[in-house]
C-alpha cells in the first residue's frame, strides 16, 4: 500500500517536471527555427545567432583567458556584478530592518518618518540615477548605493506592515515576562521578522538586478551589465543572449537559495 | 500594610466613543483567591482585564496592586490569552524559559539552574516530552498548557486568564480545568479568570463575579447609556480534581440563579438590590 502511494507520488513528480519543461522546449525550438531561416537567407546573420554560435561565444568568455586583461571575462564580470548586488541588498536590508523596527515600535518616529518614506519610495530610482552619478561620481560605492536606495524603501515599508500586523498580545505577553523595550525589539520582534526579510529580499531581487545593470551600463569597466552594453556596439548577440540567460540563471539560483534557507532555518514561519 | 489587598479595583468606569463600558467597578482580591469573572459577551470583561493589565488606563477610578497604582504590563501580573499567544519562533522549551532568560545574566551555572526549573514547569503541565516542538506542531490544548507554564514560571503575584479554554474541545476543557485548579493549589497562586461560560466560572472559582449591563438605575427606568457593573460577588466552595460536581442539583440551581442575574436582558434588578449583596465581601 505504502509502496503504491510512493510510486504514485513519483509519477506525479515526473509529470510535474515534464510539464514544466514543455514551454522551455517550445521556446528553444521556435528560436532555432527562426535562426535557421535567417541563416539560410544570410549566412553571416548576427541578429539571431545559432545555438552553437552562442555556445562558442560563451565558451570563449568563460574558459579562455582574455588576451588584453589576462582574465576569464565571464567570471570577472559575474564576480563584479554579484559583489555589487550583494552589497546593495545587504545595506538595504540592514537599513530597512533598523528603520522598520523602530518605526513600528515608536509611534512618534512612525509619525515623523512614515509619510516621508512613502513619498521617497515613489521616486523611480532610475530617474535619480543621473543625480547620484553627478553628485557622487561613478565609483564602485555609488553603484551599490543605487541598488540600496532603490530597494530599501520597499523592504522598510513591508517590514513595518509585517510588524504592525503581529498580534499585540505577544508584546503584552513579553512585557509580563519582564522584557524591556530593547528586549522586545531585538529578542522578540527581530527574530520573528527575519524570515519575512528574506522573502522581501527575494521579491526585490528583480529590482536589484535592474538597477545593477543600469548602473553598470552607464559607468563601469567590468560587470555583466557593462559587458552586454559594451558588445551591443558590435551587434554581438552571440554574447548578449548567453549573458542574459546567465543573469536569469543566477537570479533563479539566488531566489532558490533564499527560499531553501527560509524553509529550513525558519520552518515555523512557513507553517504559521 | 497587612490588610492591603493584592489587587484593588476602586470605583473604575471606562468609556469608549462616549459609550459607557464599565461603571463603578469595585472589588478587592486577596492572595490565594481564585476569582472568576463571568458575564454576557460584550459586557466589557476584556476591557476590565486590559485595565488590570495596565494596557489601558481607567478614565475614572484607580487600580492598584499591593497598594501601588498599576501603570503598564509587568511581571506582577501574568497573562494567559484565549489565543495562546506563544512566540512562534521559539520551541516549547524556549517559550517557557523566555521569562527566565529575559531576566538572567547569561552565565552557564545560572543557565543550568534555569533549564532545570523550566523542565520542572514543563512536567507540571505534562509537556516534558514535547519540549523541542514548535507551537505550530502542537494541539490547542498543548499550546495552552505551554502558555500557562510560560506565565507561571516567573511566579507572578496574580495570574490573569482571559477565556483561556474558550477555544478548546469540551473534554480537553474539562482536563484543563482540573489542571489549573491543581496548579493553583500546589503553587499557592492567585488567579483572576475571565469566562463567558457560567459552569466553568462556578466550578473553578472560590469566588465568582458577575459583570453585566442588565440592571436598572431607578425603578421602571432603563438608561440607554449604562455600563456593565458587578451584579454579584459570591464566595464559593471549590471542588478540586472532579468535574462530577457539575452534575449535582446544587450546581444547577447556582447556574440558573446567576443566569437570571446577569444574562437575561429582560429581568433587571434595581441597583439598590444588588449593591447590598456586593458589599458583603468589601
Amino acid at each position: 500500500m505504502l509502496e503504491k502511494i510512493k510510486q504514485l507520488r513519483e509519477i506525479d513528480k515526473a509529470k510535474k517536471i515534464f510539464l514544466a519543461t514543455i514551454p522551455f522546449i517550445i521556446l528553444l525550438m521556435l528560436y532555432s527555427l527562426a535562426s535557421t531561416l535567417r541563416h539560410q537567407d544570410n549566412a553571416n546573420d548576427k541578429i539571431l545567432p545559432s545555438i552553437s554560435q552562442m555556445a562558442d561565444a560563451f565558451y570563449i568568455k568563460a574558459f579562455v583567458k582574455d588576451r588584453r586583461t589576462d582574465q576569464y571575462i565571464l567570471w570577472q564580470d559575474t564576480f563584479a556584478s554579484l559583489k555589487r548586488l550583494a552589497g546593495g541588498i545587504f545595506f538595504a536590508a540592514i537599513l530597512g530592518i533598523i528603520i522598520a523596527l523602530h518605526i513600528a515600535m515608536l509611534p512618534k518616529l512612525d509619525m515623523l518618518l512614515s509619510p516621508f518614506l512613502i513619498f521617497i519610495s515613489m521616486i523611480p530610482p532610475l530617474a535619480i540615477l543621473p543625480i547620484i552619478f553627478i553628485a557622487f561620481g561613478v565609483n564602485e560605492l555609488v553603484k551599490i548605493m543605487l541598488i540600496t536606495i532603490g530597494i530599501f524603501p520597499i523592504i522598510t515599508r513591508d517590514l513595518v506592515l509585517t510588524i504592525q500586523k503581529m498580534p499585540k498580545q505577544l508584546i503584552t505577553k513579553a512585557k509580563t515576562l519582564g522584557a524591556t523595550q530593547a528586549q522586545i525589539i531585538y529578542t522578540i520582534i527581530l527574530p520573528q521578522v527575519t524570515p519575512r526579510l528574506i522573502n522581501v529580499i527575494r521579491l526585490s531581487l528583480g529590482m536589484g538586478w535592474m538597477l545593477l545593470i543600469a548602473g553598470e551600463a552607464i559607468a563601469s569597466t567590468e560587470g555583466l551589465g557593462y559587458r552586454i552594453f559594451l558588445v551591443r556596439r558590435y551587434l554581438a548577440m552571440d554574447v548578449i543572449i548567453p549573458y542574459v540567460l546567465w543573469i536569469t540563471l543566477l537570479g533563479f539560483l539566488i531566489d532558490k537559495t533564499l527560499y531553501w534557507i527560509s524553509k529550513n532555518k525558519y520552518h515555523w514561519y512557513c507553517k504559521t | 500594610m497587612k490588610n492591603t489587598p493584592l489587587l484593588e479595583v476602586d470605583n473604575v468606569s471606562q468609556f469608549y466613543n462616549n459609550r459607557r463600558i464599565l461603571e463603578n467597578i469595585n472589588f478587592k482580591i486577596n492572595k490565594g483567591e481564585f476569582c472568576t469573572l463571568v458575564g454576557p459577551s460584550g459586557s466589557g470583561k476584556t476591557t476590565l482585564l486590559q485595565l488590570i493589565m495596565g494596557e489601558q488606563q481607567a478614565h475614572t477610578g484607580n487600580i492598584s496592586m499591593s497598594g501601588f497604582p498599576v501603570k503598564s504590563p509587568n511581571i506582577d501580573r501574568g497573562i494567559v490569552f484565549q489565543s495562546y499567544a506563544l512566540f512562534p519562533h521559539l520551541n516549547v522549551l524556549e517559550n517557557v524559559m523566555l521569562g527566565l532568560n529575559l531576566q538572567s545574566r547569561n552565565n552557564k551555572v545560572e543557565h543550568k539552574l534555569l533549564l532545570e526549573k523550566t523542565f520542572h514547569y514543563l512536567s507540571l503541565v505534562h509537556l516534558k516530552d514535547h519540549a523541542y516542538k514548535y507551537p505550530y506542531e502542537l494541539s490547542g490544548g498543548m499550546q495552552q498548557r505551554a502558555a500557562i507554564a510560560q506565565s507561571l514560571i516567573i511566579e507572578p503575584k496574580i495570574l490573569l486568564m482571559d477565556e483561556p479554554f474558550g477555544a478548546l474541545d469540551p473534554h480537553i476543557r474539562d482536563e484543563m480545568q482540573v489542571l489549573i485548579l491543581d496548579l493553583w493549589e500546589k503553587n499557592e497562586m492567585t488567579v483572576f479568570f475571565i469566562t463567558h461560560d457560567l459552569e466553568e466560572a462556578i466550578y473553578l472559582g472560590t469566588r465568582v463575579f458577575v459583570l453585566s449591563p442588565y440592571y436598572q438605575q431607578k425603578e421602571n427606568k432603563k438608561s440607554r447609556n449604562q455600563g456593565a457593573r458587578i451584579l454579584l460577588d459570591k464566595k464559593l466552595s471549590t471542588h478540586i480534581n472532579s468535574t462530577e460536581i457539575k452534575n449535582s442539583p446544587d450546581f444547577f440551581s447556582m447556574v440558573s440563579q446567576i443566569r437570571n442575574i446577569g444574562f437575561n436582558p429582560k429581568k433587571t434588578r434595581l441597583v439598590d438590590e444588588f449593591n447590598t449583596l456586593h458589599d458583603q465581601t468589601k
